[in-house]
């Protein structure tokens, strides 16, 4: 069966009318995607609402879900800025675990410093490890044209593996008899607290703001964007592309690294090679929803961590796996995707309906 | 010696049967990174066909039919819906780890029915396992791995040697020129990703039904990426394929090997040596020119009749 719709590009579609098609867009994937849910025998109104009472419900809740809010947030804005230059950083989650590595190697090293001070070494440790695990697969691609795409994956694989190796060989707590585990950071590398919820909060607030105003208001925000939008007009614009590429990949793995720092220091309080929890692969779908722009990231990553704490209660009250997070992320993305061909085309059906085999 | 070459056949087939899908994909303009989360929703439906039906033919079927159901999404956002290729294989992926784990959590821990096991145990092939050597390396396997054979052959025929595999590749190469001789190129693009697709779904059933005695949720571990980084390694060739998920078989079996001969080293490091060599394995394909290595011309290129 075939038909043939009359499909034109849209011109001139206002901001207006864009984010009323956005709305619905959103609209759509929610009843979407309590379609899927009730494909898998569930009750979608009863997910949603427990989603909420799970992740609103109690002020204890409330700071839970900001806590995951962190470093979904500053991992979003990480790789908002690769894909800005349509860079396909998929190595979130090594960038993560070297940060993390990177924030250990300084709290085991020099455990009995003074807090600031030792904080702001592990946080420069962290961005330093995240932004090299970037730099490796960005120099090659800046200098052979390499796929970035398979490169920072499987960098993901190697460094969890690395940080694993670490945990059951050379790093391992000899405390724990047998017991595979890192020893705990000292009081003095754990960040403080700031109205319950850890400090990583007021750094997320202060990122999103500086890569707001990286990207649409200096020199190498520009130049990454054109970079990304078009590497024909940037190399005749006569920009240093490599360059480009360098130092936005830096930036990218750097913002990785922090959540890696974050993370062990705030939640875990020692390193592990589950830290990274998948954030690195979330971000890509909250960086994509928020059409890569850092302050709407800031509200979609906020409703992600609603998701994902809101699955957790799930499992608790309904018996539900928690899974069924991954499952309504991954069709609300798939239905936004979708819908975003209704904002850039025209289709009018036609009025004679041909149908051939 | 040979047992290590056996084993490393059974490690390599589910990237075998995933490289030859991705492979199929982008032969026709599709470049989908979605073949980690195919191999998974093969892997769980290939599992749940043989846990509910005891039968490995069933077992089969579900694997393809729900890798190829996951590349019909594909099909139908990037082709119909032009979405960007890029971001919709790496959604694919994301949606296919979460339905995975969501389905796979009744499942934890259960092992594959008997009747399905006893259908995949080895089986010489007559005459061929006769063969020193090669014999005893390749023809002493399962029937599944024999099907993988049989892929690998019909791949090839099919792509340079079909009429259909000739419009499949015109499609990949220059889509306006494909359709301005009348060749269909979105139907082209929807049968490559079916197909395709199925071709990844089955490579995760084999880890489902064939590799793991019980069901985990981490079965395919990356390896639906090893497959991308396989397909440019083969010079998007069936042939080149097989021997470079040889290599890859032979590479993540090595640690278990290293262990046996007592050697002294971490089992996490050696682990890391597939995941290096696949990076080894992009920089140095994309670093050959040779002509007849080139990606499809259109490959990730979306096709819109109007720009013309």
């Amino acid at each position: 069966m075939k038909f043939t719709p009359a499909i034109t590009q849209r011109t001139g579609l206002s901001t207006r009318q864009s984010v009323t098609y956005r709305a619905i867009a959103i609209l759509l994937s929610v009843v979407g995607t309590g379609l899927v849910l009730m494909l898998f025998g569930l009750n979608p109104v009863r997910v949603f609402g427990a989603i909420i009472e799970g992740s609103m419900g109690t002020p204890i809740r409330i700071h839970q879900m900001i806590n995951s809010a962190i470093p979904l947030v500053i991992s979003t804005l990480g790789i908002i800025v690769a894909f800005k230059m349509k860079f396909w950083n998929i190595g979130g989650e090594g960038q993560i675990v070297m940060g993390a590595f990177g924030a250990a190697f300084v709290a085991y090293r020099l455990p009995d410093l003074p807090q600031p001070l030792l904080l702001l070494l592990m946080a420069v440790a962290a961005a330093a490890a995240g932004a090299l695990w970037a730099l490796i697969p960005a120099a090659f691609k800046a200098k052979m044209g390499t796929n970035e795409t398979i490169f920072t994956l499987m960098m993901n694989y190697i460094a969890i593996l690395f940080v694993t190796f670490l945990q059951y060989g050379p790093w391992k707590d000899p405390a724990r008899a047998g017991f595979p585990r890192m020893p705990d950071f000292s009081p003095n590398a754990v960040l403080p607290n700031l109205f319950g919820n850890n400090i990583g909060w007021v750094i997320a607030m202060i990122l999103t703001a500086f890569v707001y105003v990286f990207l649409s208001r200096t020199k190498k925000g520009y130049e990454i964007t054109v970079v990304g939008e078009s590497p024909e007009t940037a190399r005749y614009a006569g920009m240093n592309i490599p360059a480009i590429i360098i130092v936005a990949m830096a930036v990218s793995g750097g913002l990785c690294g922090l959540v890696g720092m974050i993370q062990a220091s705030a939640i875990e309080k020692t390193l592990t090679a589950t830290i990274s929890a998948g954030y690195g692969f979330t971000a890509i779908i909250t960086a994509w929803l928020a059409r890569l722009n850092a302050i709407v990231a800031l509200f979609v990553c906020v409703v992600f961590a609603m998701l994902v704490q809101g699955a957790a209660f799930i499992q608790l009250s309904l018996g539900v796996p928690a899974a069924v997070a991954g499952v309504v992320q991954g069709t609300i993305l798939l239905f936004i995707l979708g819908s975003e061909f209704f904002i850039q085309f025209k289709v009018r059906l036609p009025e004679r309906r041909r149908r051939t085999v | 010696m040979t047992s290590f070459l056996a084993a490393a056949i059974v490690a390599a087939t589910p990237l075998l049967f995933a490289t030859v899908g991705e492979l199929i994909m982008e032969k026709s303009g599709s470049l989908n990174l979605g073949v980690e989360g195919m191999m998974l929703m093969g892997a769980i439906a290939g599992f749940v066909g043989a846990a509910g039906s005891q039968n490995a033919g069933v077992a089969l079927l579900s694997a393809f039919a729900a890798g190829a159901g996951g590349a019909l999404i594909f099909a139908f956002l990037t082709v119909t819906l032009r979405a960007n290729q890029v971001v919709t294989g790496l959604t694919l992926t994301i949606f296919g780890t979460g339905v995975t784990k969501f389905i796979g959590n009744a499942y934890m821990g259960q092992s594959v029915p008997g009747p399905v096991r006893a259908f995949f145990a080895k089986t010489a092939v007559p005459g061929l396992s006769d063969i020193p050597f090669i014999g005893d390396v390749f023809f002493k396997q399962d029937i599944f791995i024999y099907i993988g054979y049989a892929v690998v052959a019909l791949a090839t025929v099919f792509l340079f040697k079909t009429r259909g595999g000739l419009n499949l590749r015109a499609v990949g190469e220059n889509a306006s020129a494909a359709d301005a001789t009348g060749i269909n190129v979105a139907f082209v693009r929807y049968m490559a990703c079916v197909v395709g697709g199925g071709l990844c779904g089955l490579g995760g059933g084999y880890l489902g039904i064939v590799y793991v005695p019980m069901w985990q949720v981490d079965v395919v571990n990356g390896r639906g990426w090893i497959a991308v980084a396989l397909v440019i390694f083969s010079a998007w060739n069936p042939i080149k394929a097989f021997a470079g998920s040889l290599l890859f078989g032979a590479l993540a079996i090595l640690g278990f090997t290293l262990q046996l001969m007592e050697v002294s080293i971490s089992q996490y490091l050696v682990d890391m040596f597939p995941y290096i060599a696949a990076i080894v394995v992009v920089i140095i394909s994309t670093h050959r020119n040779m002509k007849e290595d080139l990606p499809p011309m259109n490959l990730s290129v979306p096709y819109f009749r109007e720009d013309r």
